[in-house]
């Protein structure tokens, strides 16, 4: 007989440490944990997350080449590994924080809800209201990949402020409503079980009593927990008094629309007639819109329910912060360059718009980094690098001599020091030390300038440099900003701002260089502020000014009152108009831009102008587009094309439109059926096989009419390799053809 | 108007029973006809049926309470499967006179089994001389259990020998239910609609303590003359009644008007009824937050509704993909060539089309269409080259979890996989809106 539906799971078995058995059960557990429910019948790769892959102890090997460890391997590991805590701790507390609002929110209609439950059913309008049940439709975005987190908080933001009894359901795991139930019951008695193991007692009556899974069960266990806890010793209440008082059942349907319609129908319509007994509080999780709900419930059933909305923070927005907090700050030291960057924001924006990704891909920029780049030991915090380049070893400063950066460096300076620079080590570091700290310094000051022409240009209309700070950084990582086009229609635009928005840009400026950390920026605020002054003082003085102005002419107008001296004077005013000397507000706005301007020049030069940015700067976005946007298609079209590709055998290389006999069977198949149209006649394509793969045989070989049985055999095993590939399928058009099933035939 | 009159039960009771059951009392002494006195023998089994909230749950209800009949009363939507049915029967039967629970568990896998332990559970129970009652309310799940049930439950006096009448309540015509095997015939009694002068009398029978009959029957009379026309459902209307009932009061308590003031109390309610109309009974913002809005003297403009939130935000090529599925599910596949091939010549639409082609397709509903068509399409409405990488195939699959796109049939994922687009027009030109893309253009019906 099958175990009870619900028992307990058995807790793991500690295995012994190392060896097969435990990267299996962790590969087991992180494949359980990692959420493929909304693409669920697409392609997927499960990387083994870096963090799991470096317990075992041979990890940091793969930082180091051959065996030596001139290029410190191991410091470098170790880096990696404490830069990857910090992040992922940051990226956490920023999801928090995020997430904060909403789960307040949620929190207090759990408990107003809640608390309505238990009015005194005695009044009339609460015996003749039907009771509904408690309903929050919370809209995440289509980002499913991401809601797993936001579940797994908020489950833990409901277990501390309101109820032990919280449930996560998921569709793929409730086909039916028995299923559904039993996954129900499963979660909700385990919890009570690990928030009071002390007494075992119900635990082993759980699995005894073989528990039925329907609802009537599930309110005797909640009678039962309910009443025990009321009956607690006072020392054991203070305890759970964080919760209320009976508790609610919180079921969380992770994903609402792949519910199917009877499953929900049936649970609603069950719990609705219990809900007296048993305080439900139902929350869907829904990534496209509330109006699912209506699409899968009747109007009978959907009038059950209570349900009001909230609604998470849009995922663009966390990505903003997320690139905030992570790469316009000086407090790491590790930068990507333009192209990375872009990589990583176009898979966001072009495919799945999941936050989760967007930092496993910065991960993964990290890994490879450190991992590649000998000389990344030097990438940490600037004292510490410092120090660590006094104990550089000959080839690392070899390494740092190969750096084109450092070599365009090298050649510009005097002939004496290019020699110092290329043959004494020591000399090397010193310059080193020196450089590394110019870099610091730049970052240190880029990121308050960025900040400053983010605010100019977030606000000109149509956005020429962007709206987004994220594509401003990267049109200034890419190159010189002000020698593009749109950074002079830009400042252009900014020659024409209003007073008032100029101020308040002014004002927001100032602020951002006052809580920069940049030394060089004193005399830059006071600048600012000299500007703001002197934007007072015109208010004040341009007024009465203006006023004159314009009286004087309003007099000439009506001393001259014949038609051509009108005409003339009209003319003239007009004419002085168009070439009317700047007035103060425009000489000071021109002032100002130029400031600006000035400010971009010297602070925005693109990293890798910079020398030794190859330490900080993560460039190879070949690699992450490889791993994180691959094309099986492309890949699988190459390998069959062009097997020289990944075989390497010099036989293969191939030379032009030739099918060479060499090849593996299946890629000469392949290669053939390529130019057959969408149904493929076999005996012709056997024939061609045949014909191919005799060639080395020489024309006598050929000659006989008879294909070999060998070579027949080859040609099906091959065709149904193919078959099993995808990219044919047996046709019930024609007999003796199969039909293709991709396109690009003749 | 029918009195209830049967020797067996006490008039007093009868009375009482009368007032529970207002306008049902016609099917009530029908039924207690039919049940005859305790001990006799009655039809084995009685379907019921009638429309949502027509009274079939509530009557049964209070007729077995009120006269104290023996009776199980279970509902086939919560025990969903034939063994949970069968134990919930048992374990309900074991309790049936004896006042204590005993949480003792049953095992029953089998009709059968559910047989043999009927029959010794009525003889423990001593309920042999009076006959036992099990209602099965939702009977129409019985259809999806084992074919075996529900002609058993049909034929469970003949079955167990013992007196017992099983009582199915369904919303559905017993024709529906019959095997193709054939079974028993059960006795039918059918339970009309309540009209509107039920409703009224019904749902006036419960008015509030603090005020007068008339005053809440007045209160009823308006709330009908709203809702009748869209809503007859009883449960649905009093919670509704019970919703708006203090804004009714509103003037009264202020003293604006009296309890005769029927105009003015007409005046005040009326458009807040129209409103809750559109708001709180389609449910798209909550009672609760309906109340709050009330109390407030709120606008229900401040509060949006879960309509007001159809915007869905996709990733840019999610968006291209949900176009060209909808364009590939709309237009006709001969039409391809003429919107996507850029030196398509001129071809006009009367010549092109066929007979059949003639109706809108969107009045027809989207057709199936396969995988490459899909990406062909894709890759010839968006500006720059899309590599085919496993990201967009994994975002079809993700539109089709997200039930914006779905799959059609079964088949294999390598088969040359068919999609639907499920998703309205309105809703892909708010999307196509979004990336500067006039699908108007490249959609047939529009031509």
């Amino acid at each position: 007989m099958s175990p009870p539906p619900f028992a307990p799971p058995p807790p793991p078995v500690p295995f012994p440490a190392g060896g097969l058995a435990v990267t299996a059960w962790n590969w087991e557990r992180e494949r359980g944990d990692m959420s493929t429910c909304s693409v669920s019948k697409g392609c997927f790769v499960f990387k083994p997350s870096p963090k799991k892959r470096r317990v075992s102890p041979k990890t940091a090997d793969y930082f180091r080449e051959g065996n030596n460890d001139s290029e410190d391997s191991g410091l470098r590991f170790a880096t990696c590994q404490s830069l990857w805590k910090q992040i992922k701790s940051e990226t956490e507390q920023i999801q928090e924080e995020l997430n904060k609002q909403l789960f307040d929110n949620l929190v207090s209609f759990l408990r107003r809800s809640h608390s309505e439950f238990q009015e005194k059913t005695t009044e009339w309008t609460c015996r003749m209201k039907s009771r509904e049940i408690p309903t929050a439709a919370l809209v995440l975005g289509v980002n499913v990949t991401d809601h797993d987190l936001t579940f797994k908080s908020l489950s833990e933001v409901l277990q501390n402020n309101i109820t032990p009894y919280v449930a996560l359901l998921q569709a793929k795991d409730c086909p039916g409503i028995k299923n559904l139930m039993q996954k129900l019951m499963g979660q909700l008695m385990n919890c009570y079980i690990d928030v009071d193991s002390s007494d075992e007692e119900d635990c082993v009556q759980v699995s005894q009593n073989r528990i039925r899974c329907s609802m009537a069960s599930l309110i005797s266990w909640y009678e039962n927990i309910t009443k025990k806890t009321d009956s607690e010793t006072p020392s054991k209440k203070r305890t759970s008094s964080r919760h209320l008082q009976s508790p609610p059942v919180v079921v969380i349907f992770k994903d609402m629309e792949s519910f199917t319609t009877k499953v929900l129908q049936d649970f609603l319509v069950i719990s609705s007639q219990h809900i007296r007994e048993l305080p439900l509080i139902l929350i869907f999780g829904i990534a496209t819109s509330p109006m699912i709900i209506h699409s899968l419930l009747p109007h009978s059933v959907s009038s059950l329910l209570c349900i009001e909305l909230f609604q998470s923070l849009s995922c663009k927005e966390h990505l903003s912060t997320i690139i905030d907090k992570l790469l316009l700050t000086t407090q790491f030291a590790f930068k990507l360059s333009e192209k990375v960057l872009q990589v990583l924001i176009n898979i966001f924006l072009y495919h799945d718009f999941s936050v989760q990704n967007f930092i496993k891909g910065f991960q993964l920029c990290i890994v490879e980094h450190f991992c590649s780049q000998p000389l990344s030991v030097l990438c940490c915090r600037l004292v510490e690098a410092k120090k660590r380049v006094n104990s550089l070893s000959h080839s690392q400063c070899e390494n740092v001599r190969r750096l084109p950066s450092f070599r365009r460096y090298v050649e510009s300076q005097v002939s004496e020091k290019q020699i110092a620079l290329l043959t004494a080590d020591n000399f090397l570091k010193e310059v080193i030390q020196k450089l590394l700290e110019d870099l610091h310094v730049y970052h240190e000051n880029y990121v308050p300038v960025l900040r400053c022409l983010h605010v100019f240009t977030s606000s000109l209309p149509k956005y020429p440099l962007g709206k987004q700070i994220r594509e401003l950084h990267c049109a200034c990582l890419e190159n010189r900003v002000w020698e593009t086009e749109e950074y002079e229609s830009s400042l252009q635009l900014a020659r024409m701002l209003n007073k008032s928005d100029l101020v308040t840009m002014l004002q927001k400026c100032v602020e951002i260089f006052a809580s920069s950390s940049g030394k060089e920026f004193d005399k830059v605020v006071e600048k600012l502020k000299e500007f703001l002054t002197q934007f007072q003082k015109l208010e004040v003085a341009g007024a009465c000014q203006e006023r004159g102005e314009s009286v004087s002419s309003q007099k000439e107008l009506q001393k001259k009152t014949d038609l051509y001296h009108l005409q003339k004077t009209l003319l003239e005013l007009k004419e002085s108009r168009r070439s009317k000397k700047l007035t103060k507000f425009e000489m000071l706005r021109f002032e100002v831009v130029d400031f600006i301007d000035n400010l971009v020049r010297n602070y925005l030069v693109p990293a890798d102008h910079k020398t030794l940015h190859e330490i900080m700067y993560f460039n190879t976005a070949s690699a992450l587009r490889e791993h994180l946007n691959a094309a099986p298609r492309i890949a699988l079209h190459t390998a069959l094309n062009n097997p020289y590709c990944y075989l390497k055998n010099r036989a293969l290389k191939s030379d032009g439109g030739t099918i060479s006999n060499k090849a593996p069977d299946i890629c000469i198949v392949y290669k053939l059926h390529l130019e057959c149209g969408r149904l493929i006649n076999l005996v012709d394509w056997l024939e061609a096989f045949s014909t191919v793969v005799m060639a080395v045989e020489g024309p006598n070989a050929a000659a006989s009419d008879q294909v070999d049985d060998i070579i027949h055999a080859r040609f099906i095993r091959a065709v149904s390799e193919l078959e099993l590939l995808g990219f044919i399928k047996p046709s019930k058009q024609k007999t003796d053809h199969v039909a293709r099933l991709t396109w690009g035939g003749c | 108007m029918p009195n209830l009159e049967h020797p067996a039960y006490p008039a007093a009771t009868l009375l009482r029973l009368e007032s529970l059951v207002p306008c049902r009392e016609s099917q009530v002494s029908m039924l207690l006809s039919i049940f005859g006195e305790r001990q006799q023998f009655t039809f084995p089994s009685i379907f019921i049926y009638g429309h949502t909230s027509s009274g079939k749950t509530y009557v049964m209800q209070t007729l077995l309470n009120t006269l104290q009949l023996p009776h199980v009363f279970v509902n086939c939507v919560e025990y969903f499967t034939s063994r949970l049915l069968l134990e919930e029967i048992l374990i309900q039967l074991q309790n049936c006179s004896s006042e204590t629970k005993h949480a003792s568990h049953v095992l029953c896998d089998t009709f059968n089994d559910f047989v043999r332990m009927f029959k010794q559970a009525v003889t423990s129970q001593d309920l042999q001389d009076q006959t036992l009652y099990i209602v099965l309310d939702r009977a129409e799940q019985l259809r999806e259990m084992e074919a075996n049930i529900l002609p058993a439950f049909l034929r469970l006096q003949e079955l167990t020998d013992r007196n017992v009448t099983v009582v199915l309540l369904s919303e559905i015509v017993w024709e529906l239910f019959r095997p193709s095997t054939g079974c028993f015939e059960p006795f039918t009694l059918y339970f009309p609609d309540y009209s509107i002068g039920h409703l009224q009398k019904i749902l006036s029978h419960n008015h509030p303590p603090e005020y007068s009959a008339d005053f809440y029957a007045a209160y009823i009379n308006i709330l009908l003359g709203v809702f009748y026309m869209v809503c007859r459902d009883l449960k649905e209307l009093q919670h509704l009644a019970a919703l708006n009932f203090s804004k009714y009061c509103e003037p009264v308590v202020r003293g604006e008007a009296n309890e005769r003031d029927t105009r003015k109390l007409w005046k005040n309610i009326e458009p807040h009824l129209k409103k809750a109309m559109q708001t709180v009974y389609l449910r798209e913002i909550s009672s609760s937050q309906w109340e709050r809005l009330q109390r407030d003297d709120g606008e229900p403009g401040q509060l949006k509704g879960l309509s007001a939130h159809a915007h869905v935000e996709l990733p840019y090529y999610s968006k291209f993909l949900l176009i060209a599925a909808y364009l590939a599910s709309y237009n006709p596949v001969r039409t391809d060539k003429r919107f996507f091939l850029k030196h398509h010549g001129k071809i006009k639409k009367t010549n092109f089309m066929k007979k059949h082609e003639k109706t809108s397709n969107h009045l027809l509903g989207p057709k199936p269409f396969p995988l490459d068509r899909l990406l062909a399409i894709l890759y010839s409405i968006v500006d720059n080259r899309v590599a085919p990488t496993a990201n967009i195939f994994s975002q079809i699959t993700s539109l089709v979890t997200l039930q914006l796109l779905s799959l059609v049939g079964h088949n294999d994922q390598l088969d040359g996989p068919r999609y639907k687009c499920t998703v309205s027009l309105d809703f892909i030109r708010a999307i196509a809106r979004t990336v500067n893309f006039d699908i108007i253009k490249y959609l047939y019906d529009f031509l």
